[in-house]
């Protein structure tokens, strides 16, 4: 029973940290930048704001269009509740493996694209258009993470993964671990629309990717695709927080545990909120079509991962 | 097994009564009869198949049929379940095919195509069934040249006779393959039972032979590269429920060929044997989804991707026969079951998807998607199951194309309990080359529903589209449930799978661990996942937001307004994102493998170069394989024709010295040859 609600517990706390998340990215960000920045609470009054407007919707628009911005937040919610975002092992640990987590995660961009394509606005086919090759590139990079993690710790379940881990604490200085979490931070983002692949802030529309697919989506709905874009951030980086560096998350399910494995994750969370927030002070958006080349450098880093765990079995 | 033999006689009655009926009566009355004898005999074959897999019998039964000499049949695991794959896709066509059919009336020959869908089918089920090298090959080639004709039903069409010519040239290389196969394995004699092919001993030369010979002729029929040419050609110009039982189930014949030949016949062989099938999978599966991403007739797109799903099937067979070598027979289960479930689930899906095809070329006339769009609000029940058809393709949970990707994933990553490091690293990168090829599939999706079913109409024809008739929506009905049933009990399916799995011989039932829960748990505890609950979740989720707004009394105000077009008022078509626009980022990433060409041609104002009068955009794709290596085969081919035409002088007397130089030397060389 208690597990049920920690699964609960954990969903609910995903979603109400997440646009805390986008924000202080944001407002790290802008310190660093010498602006003095939104703040943090910034995307929750958006978020409210959002939700008390009226929609608009293209009169071209079909049932699809207003049906994706609740698939998309049922599909990033669905997830939440199968990470281990603070325990191990969840109830629910056996509904889906970390290969169930990426294709309900693509499930997500796949009626994004479409509904993309549904108002018949140039910029909504091009955003789809790119987001969906982004999505395709970056999928082999996953797959080959997921075989060096599941390589070592004999299972694509990711509560097994992480309590393998930290039974082993050596593994996680192993060369496959770390190759694969750089091989993962890549892929990380690419999948939530970062600098260098994509521009979460930018304005002109030719450069943009996940911005220009959700162009013609408004108020409520608007406010739905946001929420979702800003849980997939969070489970990211709780994937990378926990899968690799599993310490914090609790075992016993005890006050104390969880305590801890609560201030931990917000430890993880604002650590790798600080590495993005600097990554993208120091470098420029790539050109499109050059993010192959910055996937490729994905591929070949979760390559390496599985052959040195192959070799140092 | 009294049931049994009833149902078997009812489907081999059903099919040839259809095929007389269809010969003798013309017009409605006529397709109805076809429709009805093939809805019968695909149901008798389905419930049969049921039947035996469902009695756990793994030899069913024997049965000397015929009079005639050398017609064989037996049931086992494997026929059972191919049985049921044709069951399925052929009852839907039956049913979807009187009313497409219906649009030819006066203009093809009908009666010639309802005799052909009777003959196709009955030559699947008896194929399935051949227990001799005999009845197999004659039911293989009556499939070949049934469904040959039915592919030139469409005659007058751009392309269909040319694609015909193809089909039927590299079909019979592949039969010739086969006929070779067969000797080797029965020692000259084809009548021979496949039970004394099993246990005659072969020397490992001629084992790898008939190997290589099958996985030749199998690979034409399954369309594996690079013989998969004919297929992108041959199945877009037949009738589209032609085309979905040709997707669907006749190529699928490749798959139980092979598995009939290398796991039951030859019980499996070296290493090299299931790492040929494991990599021609993966190139299949990459360049079957690559050249359909460049693809803009929605039919060709379809078949593009049967070539990618065929290759998934492969990789997992080729996984499976790869452990077997190893003696990894749990993880050699799994490759196989999950090549296994691919196939219905492709049957089911391709077959839907051709179906939807079929029901937008008939409300449209063009198979060209940039005359589309739109039509999601034209044909909202066919739009509907061809995205449910979409989404199972690309693998999105919880429909069944997720659940055997699933599997096969897990096959591979079992991958590391082979011994030998230098081949266990083939499996992360089949792994990579899948993971890529559904992503991929996925894009390719999003473009083929996107553009044709969603935004404005880019054409007159699209803008009058009208929905199917009843018939048609009920055959793609039927699947779409096949879809989501597949999906949503994976462990059924694996289960009865494993039964069918262990009639073969050397695969032991034993073997097959998997659970009845709810999870699909794999031996070993490799992963685990649970679609229904899912499902389940997803569904609550999706209804659970409106009722959270509901509660929170949400703005529910909802206005509709043009498309923003940057303060252009007024959208049209044509500023619509185009699917070459779409798939261009692609085009231009793997350029290296498509070397596209392009043609611009930009007239100009005589006054000004300023002010363009038109534009002209072409641009092509060259594939890999016509380029490098039927283009010059051809060539070779036409030099060496056109060398032996000097044979031919026209004179009888120079003939007739041409024969008696042949019986001579024939002569000669049988004596030489005691």
């Amino acid at each position: 029973m208690i597990g049920y609600v920690l699964e609960v517990t954990q969903a609910a706390l995903a979603l109400l940290l997440a646009p805390g998340l986008v924000g202080l990215v944001r407002w790290m960000k802008a310190r660093l930048q010498n602006r003095r920045g939104a703040p943090v609470f910034q995307p929750y009054w958006e978020l409210r704001k959002l939700f008390q407007k009226e929609v608009v919707v293209s009169n071209n628009a079909s049932w699809l269009f207003r049906a994706t911005p609740f698939i998309v937040f049922a599909s990033a919610v669905a997830v939440t509740f199968l990470v281990p975002i603070l325990a191990v092992p969840l109830p629910f640990d056996g509904v889906g493996d970390l290969l169930v987590v990426v294709y309900l995660l693509l499930l997500g961009t796949f009626f994004l694209a479409l509904a993309g394509l549904d108002p018949g606005s140039p910029f909504g086919g091009m955003g789809a258009s790119r987001e969906m090759t982004v999505a395709a590139l970056a999928e082999p990079t996953i797959a080959l993470a997921i075989f060096a993690l599941a390589l070592s710790a004999g299972s694509t379940n990711l509560g097994q993964i992480v309590a393998r881990t930290m039974t082993a604490p050596g593994a996680a200085l192993s060369p496959g671990h770390l190759l694969a979490f750089g091989a993962l931070f890549i892929v990380t983002l690419a999948e939530t629309g970062r600098l260098p692949i994509d521009n979460p802030a930018t304005h002109l529309e030719l450069t943009m990717i996940h911005e220009a697919m959700v162009l013609e989506y408004s108020g409520r709905y608007l406010a739905l695709i946001e929420w979702a874009a800003a849980v997939k951030l969070l489970i990211f980086f709780s994937l990378l927080g926990n899968l690799f560096v599993p310490w914090g998350v609790s075992v016993t399910m005890t006050p104390s545990t969880l305590a801890i494995a609560v201030a931990s994750l917000l430890a993880k969370l604002v650590i790798l909120a600080g590495v993005v927030a600097v990554l993208e002070t120091r470098i420029a958006k790539l050109r499109l079509f050059r993010v192959p080349e910055l996937l490729s450098v994905s591929f070949v880093l979760a390559l390496l991962a599985v052959t040195s765990s192959f070799l140092l079995r | 097994m009294a049931s049994g033999h009833f149902l078997l006689g009812v489907m081999l009655a059903a099919y040839p009564v259809g095929a007389l009926c269809a010969l003798g009566v013309h017009g409605v009355v006529g397709r109805g009869l076809v429709a009805g004898c093939a809805l019968v005999g695909a149901l008798a074959g389905l419930v049969l198949g049921v039947v035996c897999l469902a009695a756990g019998l793994a030899p069913t039964f024997t049965a000397p049929l015929l009079p005639l000499t050398g017609i064989a049949l037996r049931i086992d695991g494997l026929s059972a379940f191919f049985l049921i794959v044709i069951g399925v896709v052929g009852a839907a066509v039956a049913v979807y095919g009187f009313g497409y059919s219906a649009a030819g009336e006066g203009r093809y020959a009908l009666r010639l195509l309802g005799a052909m869908l009777n003959v196709l089918l009955l030559s699947l089920s008896v194929q399935v069934m051949a227990d001799n090298a005999l009845t197999f090959l004659m039911a293989w080639e009556a499939m070949s040249l049934s469904a040959y004709l039915m592919v030139l039903t469409e005659h007058d069409q751009p392309g269909t006779v040319h694609a015909a010519h193809w089909y039927i040239a590299i079909t019979h290389a592949g039969f010739a393959a086969l006929v070779a196969m067969f000797f080797l394995l029965s020692a000259g004699d084809l009548t021979v039972s496949f039970a004394a092919m099993r246990s005659a001993s072969l020397t490992p030369t001629v084992r790898d032979a008939a190997f290589v010979l099958a996985l030749v002729g199998f690979g034409a029929k399954a369309g594996i590269v690079p013989l998969h040419v004919w297929l992108p050609l041959a199945h877009p110009v037949a009738p589209s429920h032609v085309s979905a039982l040709m997707s669907g189930v006749v190529i699928k014949m490749g798959v139980y060929g092979l598995l009939r030949v290398t796991i039951d016949l030859l019980a499996g062989g070296p290493t090299w044997w299931g790492g040929l099938v494991l990599g021609l999978g993966t190139v299949s599966a990459l360049l079957g989804v690559l050249y359909a991403l460049m693809e803009h007739d929605l039919k060709r797109l379809l078949a593009f991707h049967s070539v990618e799903n065929i290759g998934i099937i492969f990789i997992g067979i080729g996984a499976g026969l790869m452990f077997q070598s190893y003696g990894l027979t749990t993880l050699a289960t799994l490759g196989v079951v999950g090549g296994l479930y691919h196939t219905i689930n492709h049957a089911c899906f391709k077959g839907l998807l051709f179906l939807g095809a079929g029901s937008v070329l008939h409300a449209t006339g063009t198979r060209n998607m940039e005359e589309m769009g739109g039509l999601i609000k034209r044909m909202p029940r066919t739009a509907f199951f061809f995205l449910i058809g979409a989404c199972a393709i690309s693998a999105l949970p919880p429909l069944n194309g997720f659940a055997s990707e699933w599997l096969v994933f897990q096959a591979l990553l079992g991958g590391s309990a082979i011994p030998q490091p230098e081949v266990a690293v083939i499996m992360p990168i089949a792994v990579a080359m899948l993971a890529l090829t559904s992503g991929l599939a996925a894009a390719c999706f999003v473009k083929a529903f996107g553009i044709t079913f969603l935004a404005i109409p880019r054409s007159p024809e699209a803008e009058h589209a009208h929905e199917a008739p009843l018939t048609m929506q009920v055959g793609m009905v039927s699947l779409v449930l096949m879809c989501a049933g597949l999906g949503l009990a994976p462990f059924a399916v694996v289960r009865v799978l494993g039964t069918a799995v262990s009639g073969l011989e050397r695969f032991s039932s034993a073997d097959v661990g998997f659970t009845l829960g709810l999870p699909l748990r794999v031996p070993g505890a490799v992963g685990e996942m649970s679609p229904p609950l899912l499902a389940l979740g997803l569904v609550l989720l999706v209804g659970l937001v409106p009722l959270g707004f509901w509660i929170a009394g949400a703005d529910r105000r909802r206005r509709t307004a043009d498309t923003w077009g940057c303060g252009r008022i007024g959208q049209t078509a044509r500023m619509e994102y185009t699917a070459t626009a779409f798939a261009e980022p692609l085009r231009r990433v793997f350029a290296e493998l498509y070397r596209p060409s392009k043609d611009l041609s930009i007239d100009f104002h005589p006054a000004s170069k300023y002010f363009v009068q038109s534009i002209e955009y072409r641009s092509e794709i060259h594939p890999l394989f016509e380029r490098v290596l039927y283009d010059p085969l051809l060539q070779v081919l036409g030099t060496a024709a056109s060398w032996i035409r000097r044979l031919q002088g026209g004179s009888v007397h120079l003939y007739l010295t041409y024969m008696t130089i042949a019986l001579l030397v024939l002569l000669t060389v049988a004596r030489g040859w005691r």
